[in-house]
């Protein structure tokens, strides 16, 4: 296969990754634009290997779906880099290599001997990327942080959850993820200057800034007027004194919609009464819901408690008409009538999408030690002259010693037992 | 100007709008593009007609929302509609090295401005396209806005209280991944040009790019048959790990445990109350057993101090803890200020304010952020006489035939939300 990634964006370069859960990301997308990227685990494996789930819910190290996720197509060795010999066989590699990923508390590198400074001298080509919860300076650089923290610091979790119950994250570990791919975008404009220039250089990201990258209005809306976003459950946040759902329950799930605030015009309201359910919907006192919408309504000057009274009654009645209709129905209804609705999609429904379908989305990954292929999401992007893929399943803890170590290093048997004996690698 | 920059050699005709691909171009331009903006009056972007706007007062200029992802590029107001506006956008696909477009998939095409077109004109033009489901498939051409997306890709079910309904983000979640990926894209199909004389095409579905960051729900659904559902903030390896109200109004502080230590030592910082050595909250199994119990408990403490004291005192024993910040906290957050996250630019009409910077720092070849975002054909003149060398008659033919656009050609703007 190393011969088809001549062709891929990222082919003949080598990462060396250190990363944990805020980095794994970030090398797994250079990974699979065709980088030879190189996980180096502690001997015994990296300990994100412990988080679930797990294939068929046996924990094990090399059965971590969490792992595999974010692991796809690289290699891994075992080192020890706080041992002596692990450091000597770690410069070596950064010889070899053109990024070096890691997400150690700020210092730690320095302090054994491989921060930037001292990794540029040994290769004055290396970009080594930094990611950390809050960078490498500043009077929070050693806080102590989870994807949760990244998550209330960024300002994400504020605007999200119920209003009578505590903020929420976002689910499925969004503020590491957030911080894997915005260093890869970093790391990227670090490479473009590298080929231009031969000079490599330091990449300090901050996990904190990811997320705070991902607020929409919320700072404009503070900054400009001192309005500020609320957690709202199923309703628009900045209407505070008036409920305006855009989630919706229906049959079988929820639907997103936001019938009163972008409205198509007759849609909706034509759909309830061709079903028999608009009551009095179609009269002219609802005319200006439907047609322009809450922000049209609101500009006629209608007595506010009027007001209210008619967006009780119409949502009551929607409400009552999404109950009768299951998600696909209600999707499909509203692309005919050039609705703004979708369905509040469950992970089965993607796995069975016609659209995801169509555009080869899933990867089919084979795990022979596992006897069984796994489906995977696939690319974030289709690019016409090079491939995006998945070159190989995630690897086994240390599965790649004897091609690295002995094939290309040049070590031999006897010095690989002996450094295996000294818990090196 | 800037100053001399990585890519200053690049040149982007951007004929994007709303989020992802201006926001694309955007990083592009901060780290030295040339990034032109075709806009045009009579269809104006549709950031640039949602709040906040300057004064309340609507307006296509006067939306903070509308500048945020706009800045160092120049704007000019061109109908490429029109035949002779068309003429001028492919002088521009001339000028490019990268086109940008967000359009529903086809829109392009009908205007004559699709990949093929454009690399008749430019053979080795890097065009990449962004919307919400892609160029192909049966629901491509159903547009979506990225708050809609989110919701497609997953993230509405998984996002919440168990117990209750899916949850509005307040954000358009996948509208702030698809970014990031597609410049990773567009600076790989730079060099990949620069190797081999190549351009290329790049097709990114918002969905499929959203999907990636739901990577264990996926195969935990597509392994397990697990259907992932709200969680609320629970994890399964962690307790506590949740969001406590503390001291004030509508004010929380997340704490975030472990480990054994962390345990200790959060026991240590809450004064060691009888509760806290009773056993069943001495292992991780005990305390996810008993999280209800053990979530009040800690409520009862923290609502007795501020976010703030709890985060510190936390985090100086040891355990990860972290004020629950809004929009307020992260402006006046001393790690966001050390960090420069925010910078300050006058806006011809808004007045100064705030524009995030990239989450990382480079310390070699960093962003430079030094143009507001643009008010609608700020920079017809710069464009259309240096870039393009029309002359002063050229241009003013243009605005008489209506091929530049003027405010006289906007509708009446509204937006609210």
């Amino acid at each position: 296969m190393t011969h088809q990634k001549e062709d891929s964006l990222l082919g003949g370069y080598r990462v060396l990754d250190l990363a944990d859960e805020k980095g794994l990301l970030c090398s797994k997308v250079l990974a699979d634009l065709g980088a030879d990227v190189i996980k180096i685990e502690r001997p015994g494996g990296d300990p994100a290997r412990h988080i679930g789930p797990f294939y068929h819910d046996i924990p094990d190290p090399e059965k971590s779906l969490y792992w595999f996720t974010f692991n796809t197509s690289k290699r891994s060795i075992t080192l020890d880099i706080e041992k002596s010999d692990g450091q000597e066989i770690f410069i070596s590699l950064v010889r070899t290599a053109d990024f070096v990923i890691e997400c150690f508390p700020p210092g730690y590198m320095d302090k054994l001997g491989f921060g930037y400074s001292t990794l540029s001298e040994i290769n004055p080509r290396i970009v080594v990327t930094s990611i950390t919860a809050f960078g490498q300076s500043g009077p929070y650089k050693d806080y102590m942080a989870s994807d949760i923290v990244g998550m209330a610091m960024g300002g994400l979790m504020s605007i999200c959850g119920d209003a009578d119950r505590s903020p929420v994250r976002h689910a499925a570990s969004q503020a590491y993820a957030q911080a894997g791919v915005q260093a890869a975008l970093g790391t990227l404009i670090a490479h473009y200057h590298r080929e231009l220039t031969g000079e490599g250089q330091q990449v300090d990201v901050s996990m904190q800034e990811c997320v705070c990258n991902t607020l929409q209005q919320d700072r404009q809306w503070w900054f400009h007027g001192h309005l500020m976003a609320t957690r709202s459950g199923g309703n628009l946040s900045l209407f505070a004194d008036m409920e305006v759902p855009v989630i919706f329950p229906c049959k079988d799930g929820f639907v997103a919609c936001q019938a009163l605030v972008y409205p198509t015009p007759a849609g909706l309201r034509q759909w309830m009464a061709d079903e028999g359910m608009a009551d009095d919907l179609m009269e002219e006192d609802y005319e200006a819901w439907f047609t322009g919408g809450i922000a049209a309504v609101a500009m006629r000057g209608l007595d506010p408690e009027e007001m209210m009274k008619q967006h009780t009654h119409i949502n009551d009645l929607i409400k009552a008409f999404f109950m009768t209709h299951t998600k696909a129905e209600l999707y499909e209804g509203s692309l005919l009538r050039r609705m703004i609705l979708n369905p509040v999609n469950t992970v089965e429904d993607l796995l069975e999408s016609p659209q995801l379908r169509a555009r080869d989305y899933f990867v089919r990954v084979e795990h022979p030690e596992l006897g069984d292929t796994l489906t995977y999401p696939g690319a974030p992007y289709k690019l016409s002259e090079t491939p995006w893929r998945i070159w190989y399943r995630p690897p086994l803890i240390g599965e790649h010693n004897e091609e690295v170590y002995e094939k290309e290093f040049g070590l031999s048997k006897e010095e690989l037992i002996l450094l295996k004996q000294a818990n090196v690698i | 100007m800037g100053t001399r920059q990585v890519l200053e050699r690049i040149k982007v005709a951007d004929f994007s709008w709303w989020g992802v691909a201006p926001q694309a171009c955007r990083e592009l331009a901060e780290h030295g593009a040339t990034v032109v903006r075709i806009e045009s009056h009579r269809h104006p972007d549709g950031l640039r007609t949602m709040v906040p706007y300057k004064d309340d007062i609507p307006g296509v200029d006067r939306s903070a929302f509308g500048a945020a992802y706009n800045t160092n590029k120049y704007s000019i107001s061109l109908d490429f509609a029109q035949p002779k506006g068309l003429e001028i956008a492919k002088k521009l696909v001339q000028w490019a090295d990268i086109f940008a477009e967000s359009n529903a998939p086809g829109v392009m095409a009908k205007l004559g401005l699709d990949y093929e077109s454009c690399k008749k004109i430019k053979p080795d033009i890097i065009y990449f396209s962004t919307c919400a489901q892609g160029q192909y498939g049966p629901h491509h051409k159903l547009a979506l806005s990225g708050a809609h997306s989110m919701y497609v890709a997953g993230f509405g079910e998984v996002t919440g209280w168990p117990d209750r309904g899916a949850v509005w983000t307040n954000t358009s979640y996948t509208d702030y991944i698809s970014p990031w990926y597609l410049v990773t894209a567009v600076i790989g199909a730079l060099l990949y040009r620069r190797k081999t004389g190549k351009g290329m095409y790049l097709d990114q579905s918002q969905l499929e790019a959203g999907i990636t960051f739901l990577g264990p729900v996926m195969l935990d659904y597509a392994v397990n048959r697990r259907a992932a559902t709200r969680m609320g903030n629970r994890i399964p390896y962690a307790a506590p790990h949740g969001a406590y109200r503390c001291q004030g109004d509508e004010r929380w502080c997340v704490i975030a445990v472990f480990t054994d230590e962390e345990w200790k030592a959060f026991c240590q910082v809450i004064g060691n109350p009888d509760w806290a050595h009773d056993e069943k909250f001495a292992t991780l199994l005990g305390r996810k057993e008993n999280e209800d119990e053990l979530d009040r408990l800690i409520e009862e403490w923290t609502q007795n101090y501020a976010p703030e004291k709890v985060m510190h005192i936390m985090q100086a024993a040891g355990v990860p803890a972290a004020v629950v910040q809004n929009a307020q906290d992260i402006f006046e957050d001393p790690q966001v200020k050390h960090r420069e996250h925010f910078r300050f630019l006058e806006h011809k009409v808004i007045g100064r304010h705030a524009y995030n910077a990239p989450a990382y720092r480079l310390s070699k070849s960093p962003a430079n952020i030094w143009k507001a975002g643009q008010v609608l054909g700020e920079d017809n003149e710069y464009v259309y006489k240096e870039i393009l060398g029309l002359s002063d008659e050229d241009i003013s033919d243009l605005v008489v035939e209506g091929v530049i656009t003027t405010e006289a050609d906007l509708p009446e703007i509204t937006g609210l939300y």
